[in-house]
């Protein structure tokens, strides 16, 4: 499974006076397995760019690749790529429509045409793997809390067993607690689906926790495309496009230029505990 | 001077059972007591229904006690005779920047407040050039809301408030719904409200970034204050914040783990610099 | 897909016509309206249609973009027209089966559709000189008379304004839940009519919950910043009648007395 864009441009409005240049030459390859934040600012195109790998926009120019096949080709299945990319938008419980939470669940595996034990079995697995258990299958979505919404709406799109999860801003609105136990759970699907993820996120200290590839965009084009600490490198680059490193890569960054023998190249509160533990304790012998 | 005054507040709300009828009452707010001083920026934070929003609006008389008493000044929030001259006094800022702007040019929206309270035209206009300028927003009054990022909504929202003549502003989680952008741009035009025009700030979230630079912190949990202090006072106890599901700024969380392995640092460590300097010492 | 609506939407630039008063454009509006069934014989068109040349030249609304506008009214204008070729009576000039064509019926139909056009024109033009915000207060301050018998006037201008301002927004939310939902595999565009009218169920409930949502949070924000209703509310802008507004009441008296003579001086 790969996900492959060769120099993909999509201009909103086109024909008016101000066309706005959501992607800009947009190459990159996705590939099997792999755990992906995708930052940039409100406007930088990182919404315009999920919305080309589910077929749900389509490139002014360029062309997108799942598993080698082109899918803006007439016979390949746009019902397929769907499936197989979940997309989850920002609010995902915004989408929650039926009377209780399992048939809710049920409505993507049906689009799919199941058998109805098929569907079943799917709504309650992914139910399972977002963690909520039989007593929430009749309850009514729109009675439960923000954060078990939230995990109806994604489960609602696990149901339909896709290779790729894509995720808008899943914690937006949470509380420190509730972003948590989101976050865990897809670092868990993650680790224990094989599943490709793919998550548009704000938060750098997120991103530094959880994510092994970091796409940077900026006005519609490709900035970084790197490990985190790679890309952390380059913070002050960030800044001007409006984004930061985590608060700790700053705390490094101060400590070595007060003369300390300091590896910038800590992402989390964890790294930097350990690095500047290293230090205090051969400064003290 | 006390500018708000909260005595044994208790809020209850009925449930409803299938059927429709009434099942019981839940207590949101569970016996609070809270006095605000005039001119004071206050953050009160809290999960996701741990009452902190309810409060809220007990401070505008949008919800009325089941039992205690609100006063805003000489106020009872529960005078009927006085609810309109609270909600002037105590204006408030709601979470999502849609569903709080009511007109379709800037500037008529933050007229609104002041065309219902009955401001003479003449005096209208200069109230909204103020507010506008307040929040930095002036360039952007002919505009549509619509065509405003969720940052300059909130700052149109502030200044909408702002027009009234305020003597206070409750925030109800402005930034929930912004982006890293917006948020700082709300909450420093906030914080400027409150040090130029003397404005007392109530400030919801459960952001921590953006208490820091408060004069008190007050957390609460299933109804009731359980912490209330200087930052420095609440950012010492991480474990007891962690417990009521709410988190700290990296920094602090660091200080915090390396004190715990025997570095010598103080409690309640809240910025970058305090950090550095005192391991460089 | 859905954002081809022109019809009600405010052109922005300065003109003349932009500054009238809202109230004088409305019955502007009304008076020409009622101009075009008075009008009758090409003279009266023709002079209905120059005057309205005229006013849209002095807009600076560029005529391309207000026949955009036309494009929604089509099918209403062929479906007139053909029933006044068809089912008019008079001399046949060309007939197939029970379908002919008549000299009358092609004439009223010519005059019908110029009249449709110049009807939706002109009143197309009101919306595209007038912010919404301008035209719900003319219609405040002109319908006030209704108070005395009891119809709530401002709040309908406020229903109004409000639901002019929340139209883009649930639009938007739309376009994003119909995304949403297509990428849980539905389909909105195959099938008859009634799977069609089906697939919308998960797209419609989400909606109006959210539209409720937003007009409950938009009905607190209100309370907390002090509306109650009309009484005793000022105006940052309050309209004021100028020389210019009651000049051009005085044209357009004018103008339908002018039509009003044409049409008695040339009886068809």
């Amino acid at each position: 499974m790969s996900i492959k864009l060769e120099h993909v441009n999509y201009i909103y409005e086109p024909d008016t006076a101000f066309p706005v240049h959501a992607t800009d030459d947009v190459s990159l390859e996705i590939h099997d397995g792999e755990f992906i934040a995708l930052i940039g600012h409100t406007g930088s195109g990182k919404s315009t760019l999920i919305q080309h790998l589910n077929g749900l926009i389509h490139p002014t120019s360029g062309t997108i690749y799942y598993n080698g096949k082109n899918i803006a080709d007439a016979d390949f299945s746009m019902k397929e790529l769907r499936s197989k990319v979940g997309l989850v938008f920002q609010y995902p419980e915004h989408q929650l429509f039926e009377m209780d939470v399992f048939t809710d669940v049920c409505f993507g595996p049906k689009n799919l045409g199941l058998s109805e034990e098929e569907i079943e079995q799917r709504a309650k697995d992914a139910l399972e793997m977002v963690g909520l258990d039989e007593s929430y299958y009749k309850q009514s979505p729109f009675e439960l809390s923000g954060g078990q919404k939230r995990r109806v709406a994604i489960a609602g799109v696990l149901a339909m067993k896709p290779e790729v999860l894509i995720l808008d801003e899943p914690t937006a609105g949470l509380d420190p607690k509730g972003r948590d136990e989101i976050l865990d759970q897809v670092a868990w699907l993650h680790k224990n689906s094989h599943m490709t993820i793919i998550l548009v996120s704000h938060s750098m200290e997120d991103v530094a926790r959880y994510a092994q590839r970091l796409i940077v965009m900026n006005k519609g084009k490709v900035m970084f495309d790197a490990t985190p600490v790679e890309v952390f490198r380059h913070y002050k680059e960030l800044e001007t496009m409006g984004l930061a490193a985590p608060q700790v890569t700053y705390i490094a960054h101060a400590l070595k230029e007060h003369g300390l023998d300091i590896n910038t190249d800590v992402t989390t509160v964890e790294e930097a505990k350990k690095e500047i533990l290293r230090l205090w304790r051969q400064r003290t012998c | 001077m006390n500018l708000i005054k909260i005595a044994k507040l208790i809020f209850e709300y009925a449930k409803y059972g299938e059927d429709g009828s009434v099942v019981g009452t839940s207590r949101a707010i569970d016996n609070v007591s809270i006095d605000i001083e005039k001119g004071s920026f206050v953050a009160v934070l809290g999960h996701n229904g741990s009452g902190k929003s309810t409060l809220a609006k007990h401070l505008n008389a949008i919800l009325l006690p089941t039992e205690g008493t609100v006063w805003i000044g000489e106020d009872d929030t529960k005078n009927p005779d006085a609810l309109w001259d609270i909600r002037q006094r105590a204006g408030m800022v709601f979470q999502n920047p849609d569903n709080q702007i009511i007109a379709n040019v800037v500037e008529e929206d933050v007229a609104f407040g002041p065309e219902n309270i009955g401001v003479p035209t003449r005096d209208i206009w200069r109230r909204v050039d103020e507010s506008l300028k307040a929040v930095g927003m002036t360039a952007f009054r002919k505009k549509s809301p619509n065509k405003l990022s969720g940052g300059q909504k909130q700052r149109v929202a502030i200044a909408g408030v702002m027009a009234m003549k305020p003597d206070c502003i409750i925030l109800d989680e402005p930034t929930a719904m912004l982006d890293p952008h917006g948020r700082e741009d709300v909450i420093r035009t906030v914080h400027e409200l409150n040090k130029q025009e003397n404005i007392t700030v109530v400030l919801i979230t459960h952001y921590m970034e953006e208490v820091i630079d408060a004069d008190r912190i007050i957390v609460m949990d299933e109804g009731k204050v359980v912490m209330d202090g200087t930052p420095k006072e609440i950012f010492s106890k991480v474990d007891q914040l962690k417990k009521y599901r709410l988190d700290v700024p990296q920094v602090t969380e660091l200080a915090y783990e390396l004190k715990k392995e025997g570095v010598p640092l103080e409690d309640g460590i809240l910025t970058i610099e305090e950090l550095v300097d005192a391991l460089c010492q | 897909m859905l954002r081809d609506i022109t019809i009600g939407q405010y052109y922005a630039v300065e003109s003349p016509i932009h500054r009238l008063d809202p109230r004088v454009k409305l019955a502007g509006t009304l008076l020409y309206i009622v101009s075009l069934f008075v009008a009758e014989g090409i003279i009266c068109y023709l002079l209905a249609a120059v005057f309205l040349g005229l006013v849209v030249r002095l807009s600076k609304v560029p005529l391309k973009y207000m026949v955009r506008g036309l494009k929604s009214i089509v099918f209403l204008l062929l479906l007139s027209v053909s029933f006044n070729i068809f089912l008019t009576e008079g001399r046949v000039i060309f007939q197939v089966g029970f379908l002919r064509i008549t000299v009358e019926g092609l004439v009223i139909a010519a005059f019908m559709a110029v009249r449709l056009i110049l009807l939706i024109l002109g009143s197309t033009l009101m919306t595209l000189t007038t912010t919404p915000n301008n035209l719900t207060d003319g219609l405040e301050k002109s319908l006030g008379f209704l108070n005395k018998i009891h119809v709530p006037v401002h709040d309908m201008a406020m229903m109004m304004s409000i639901a002019l301002r929340f139209i883009p927004i649930l639009i938007e939310e739309t376009d994003k839940i119909m995304k949403a939902q297509m990428a849980r595999g539905a389909d909105f565009e195959s099938g008859n009519i009634i799977k069609k009218a089906k697939a919308m169920v998960p797209l419609l409930v989400p909606l109006f919950v959210s539209a409720f949502r937003r007009a409950s949070d938009l009905a607190m924000a209100m309370e907390a910043r002090c509306y109650h209703g009309g009484e005793g509310r000022t105006k940052m802008k309050p309209l004021h009648y100028n020389g210019r507004d009651l000049m051009v009441y005085g044209i357009l008296i004018v103008y339908l007395a002018v039509m009003i003579g044409l049409r008695i001086a040339m009886p068809v």
